[in-house]
């Protein structure tokens, strides 16, 4: 007898101990996606969903093109549909083709889609068509864990539309096996009589890109370029030019708007630091790549990570491929935070301000919501809960092409990474980097406010005929400062104030 | 027959006249003379504002105009010159002419878009195999989409190879349907092949060539997803035409009622010019 009750007390016991692992083993068996960590338990893991009944229920959404975003929506939704039993329909739309294509049902006010994808800036033209997340997803664990900037990122005078997905920044990537090779340091050194570093200011990397442009320095019979850049008019490319244009233009000396003075609601995009950061940029053009003018994300991430040159600044997405196992660079990459400059434009003495500056740029990234009008409400939270999950938040930040990126504490851990490969020493100043500009006080957070689309396109129609040659730097930004003038006026200046205040404080350090 | 009969049976093709063309034109107007744009969603009255910010304000719609012009006219003479010369090819009795007719059909039955993709992929710059073959042949790199001036080239050979087959069809059904007595005249006076065309040939087509020039204008005016796929109206508005740019300020800024503005502008110029293509050609083409 007392034997039998050993045998049952210890497989009991045995069953208890390692219910865990079983109990991931189950799901990641069906679902390899996630079979690095298996399922993660909470509120929306594999097991959780496992109980819900969507049976007979469609749930549409309009997403990115694949990879970048179209890629873990529809695998995710594969995943939501065999564990749940739902039907799921996902479109995939252009980047450009985004906000319309979810701006002209919400008008019309119909909800073709019960779940839509954009950019993070859209909110503030998106609000009023979007149910507001529910509580019990606001406070649920797997929330708890977002940052405070992502959360605010999501949300609106306090209410979240938006459920948190995605966390991007931009910043600097670089191929550590050329900047710390003593040999180029040395040569570099001999031809130049400057240092070979991960460069502070846009000036060295500008001088860094073009002196190793277009000869094959990594000795795989190819030609190597300065830098990918997104240079695409319509895509994203005006995301890169404030990238470029922060160190010149965000003087923490003079705070109260990066974009407008908040004040008059000046337009400041014409300002020397601009002119400047466009001046650069224009010079960028003869160290990309052939066609690197007309690189859009997917181009950039394609060069970088494919080692096609020396340096790259945009999102996580390009860093990431090319740290993937199957990439040609793996694990010779670094990341730094954004160049800065030797100079930072006053706008209250209307002269430069001499010393080294620094400004990081939250280019906030994807967003989803669910369309008010949706009948699906419980549906399109449980689908945006579970694609955020732990256990898929974890295998999908690792890997490049869709564009998942780190919004939670626990990203920020070297271990996250290192338990994908990557080395210990690049996954360290991969964190700290991030880490960094969580903690600048001097960033720039993107536009939102009513008419974005408006403002972005022409700084960028701008900006791409500067590229192109087609007008002068301080010219092209004359030509888009006098359209945010006409933009201004159709929006009005009220308005537009009223929403940009909101940014202004977060960059002032007031929020 | 009684009167009322007759609108009877005209009703059916006036209601489908009204809901497929009329309404979606006065509707356009009616857009047009609104501010509805993403932040005021709404058919607000504003008069002509959108008209004067059009004629005093936005000088990229009328660039756009003016490269589409440049563009669609320079297409359609090439379309019609290579048409034209492979209509005559295949119109003789030469060998394998139904497998060249239907060779030529080809690029005409491929999908636009999904062409202008591999096109782009073609003269992708530092990936693509045209710049890999002309350095092969010793050729620098060529900046096919990235130089606003050959980007403008690169647009063109791309509709030049997409649409002249539709030009060799119609003039090749031309020339079949040619009268053969001219023909055995000119062969009975000796006319050597040159003067047979210029003075037969070329006069008895002239009503199919303008028909086919002018369907070919009108296409070659809306000409959007070449744009839109090769080169995105890039480098900077070097390619930008004006669907494209319609398009833009319509569907991606989100200005319907600015957008209907220029459409609208955009159809009355168009009804206008290409009336004045048509009698310009008609006169110059056909000798009474």
């Amino acid at each position: 007898m007392k034997t039998i009750k050993t045998c049952v007390t210890a497989l009991i016991s045995a069953l208890l101990v390692f219910s865990p692992v079983a109990y991931a083993d189950k799901w990641s068996d069906q679902f390899p996606h996630i079979k690095n960590t298996g399922d993660i338990p909470g509120e929306c893991s594999y097991e959780a969903m496992s109980k819900k009944n969507y049976k007979g229920k469609t749930l549409k959404i309009n997403t990115h093109a694949v990879p970048v975003m179209g890629e873990p929506t529809a695998l995710h939704a594969e995943q939501f549909a065999k564990l749940t039993g739902a039907k799921v329909d996902v479109t995939h739309t252009p980047a450009g083709d985004l906000y319309a294509k979810a701006m002209v049902p919400f008008q019309a006010g119909q909800a073709p889609y019960d779940i839509v994808f954009g950019f993070s800036n859209f909110i503030n033209d998106w609000r009023r068509y979007l149910e507001p997340v529910p509580k019990k997803y606001v406070e649920m664990k797997q929330m708890q864990d977002v940052t405070p900037s992502h959360i605010g990122v999501a949300s609106w005078d306090g209410v979240m539309y938006q459920f948190p997905v995605d966390g991007d920044r931009h910043y600097l990537k670089y191929r550590k096996d050329v900047i710390d090779n003593p040999e180029y340091q040395k040569k570099y050194k001999a031809d130049t009589g400057k240092e070979l570093k991960v460069p502070t200011t846009w000036k060295e990397y500008g001088e860094m890109a073009a002196y190793f442009n277009g000869w094959d320095w990594d000795g795989d019979g190819e030609l190597e370029y300065g830098s990918a850049e997104v240079m695409k008019k319509d895509d994203l490319m005006y995301a890169a030019f404030y990238s470029r244009s922060a160190a010149y233009s965000k003087n923490p000396k003079t705070p109260g708007g990066f974009f407008f003075d908040l004040e008059t609601m000046t337009p400041l995009i014409n300002n020397p630091g601009f002119v400047e950061a466009l001046t650069d940029w224009v010079a960028a053009t003869k160290y990309v790549p052939p066609g690197g003018i007309n690189f859009g994300l997917g181009d950039e991430i394609g060069s970088f990570g494919g080692g096609q040159t020396l340096f790259s600044f945009s999102w996580d997405d390009a860093f990431v491929a090319a740290m993937q196992p199957d990439s040609p660079i793996n694990n010779q990459v670094g990341a730094a935070q954004l160049p800065g400059a030797t100079k930072v434009w006053n706008r209250k003495t209307n002269s430069w301000d001499e010393g080294f500056n620094q400004a990081p740029f939250f280019v906030w990234g994807w967003a989803v919501g669910v369309a008010k009008k949706s009948k699906e409400h419980e549906m399109a939270f449980d689908y945006l809960c579970f694609f955020a999950n732990e256990a898929n938040h974890q295998a999908d930040i690792g890997i490049g092409r869709f564009g998942v990126n780190p919004f939670r504490d626990a990203d920020f851990q070297a271990d996250v990474w290192t338990q994908i490969g990557w080395d210990k020493d690049i996954a360290q100043s991969y964190v700290d980097t991030l880490a960094q500009m969580e903690k600048s006080k001097n960033r720039v957070f993107p536009l939102r406010v009513p008419g974005t689309f408006e403002f972005n396109a022409a700084l960028a129609t701008a900006a791409a005929k500067a590229l192109a040659g087609q007008l002068s730097p301080q010219a092209a930004l004359d030509e888009a400062a006098k359209q945010w003038n006409d933009i201004l006026n159709r929006v009005g200046k009220d308005n537009v104030r009223k929403a940009y205040a909101v940014g202004v404080a977060m960059e002032d350090n007031k929020q | 027959m009684n009167f009322k009969h007759k609108f009877v049976f005209l009703f059916p093709g006036l209601f489908v006249l009204i809901g497929i063309l009329i309404f979606p034109i006065i509707f356009t107007i009616r857009l047009s003379l609104s501010g509805w744009n993403s932040y005021t969603p709404e058919m607000n009255f504003i008069g002509i504002t959108n008209y004067i910010r059009l004629f005093t304000d936005d000088p990229r719609f009328w660039e756009s105009f003016f490269r589409l012009s440049f563009l669609s006219v320079t297409t359609v003479i090439l379309q019609y010159i290579i048409g034209f010369a492979l209509a005559m090819m295949v119109w003789r009795d030469i060998k394998f002419k139904r497998f060249f007719r239907v060779i030529f059909l080809i690029p005409m039955m491929t999908t636009p878009v999904i062409m202008t993709v591999i096109w782009r992929t073609f003269f992708h710059e530092s990936l693509g195999p045209v710049n890999d073959l002309l350095g092969g042949l010793g050729v620098k790199p060529i900046l096919w989409l990235s130089d606003p001036v050959i980007a403008k080239f690169t647009v063109i050979i791309v509709e030049v190879w997409q649409w002249t087959p539709f030009m060799f069809l119609l003039l090749l059904a031309g020339l079949l349907s040619l009268p053969k007595e001219p023909f055995l005249a000119a062969a009975i006076d000796g006319a050597s092949p040159f003067r047979k065309f210029v003075y037969v040939t070329f006069p008895l087509m002239a009503p199919i060539s303008i028909g086919a020039i002018i369907i070919r204008l009108i296409e070659a005016s809306k000409i959007m997803d070449t744009v839109f796929v090769l080169t995105s109206g890039g480098p900077g508005t070097a390619t930008e035409t004006s669907s494209f740019y319609i398009y833009i300020k319509g569907l991606r800024e989100f200005q319907m009622g600015y957008a209907a503005t220029l459409s609208f502008t955009y159809l009355v110029i168009m009804i206008i010019s290409l009336t004045i293509i048509a009698k310009v050609l008609t006169k110059l083409m056909i000798k009474e």
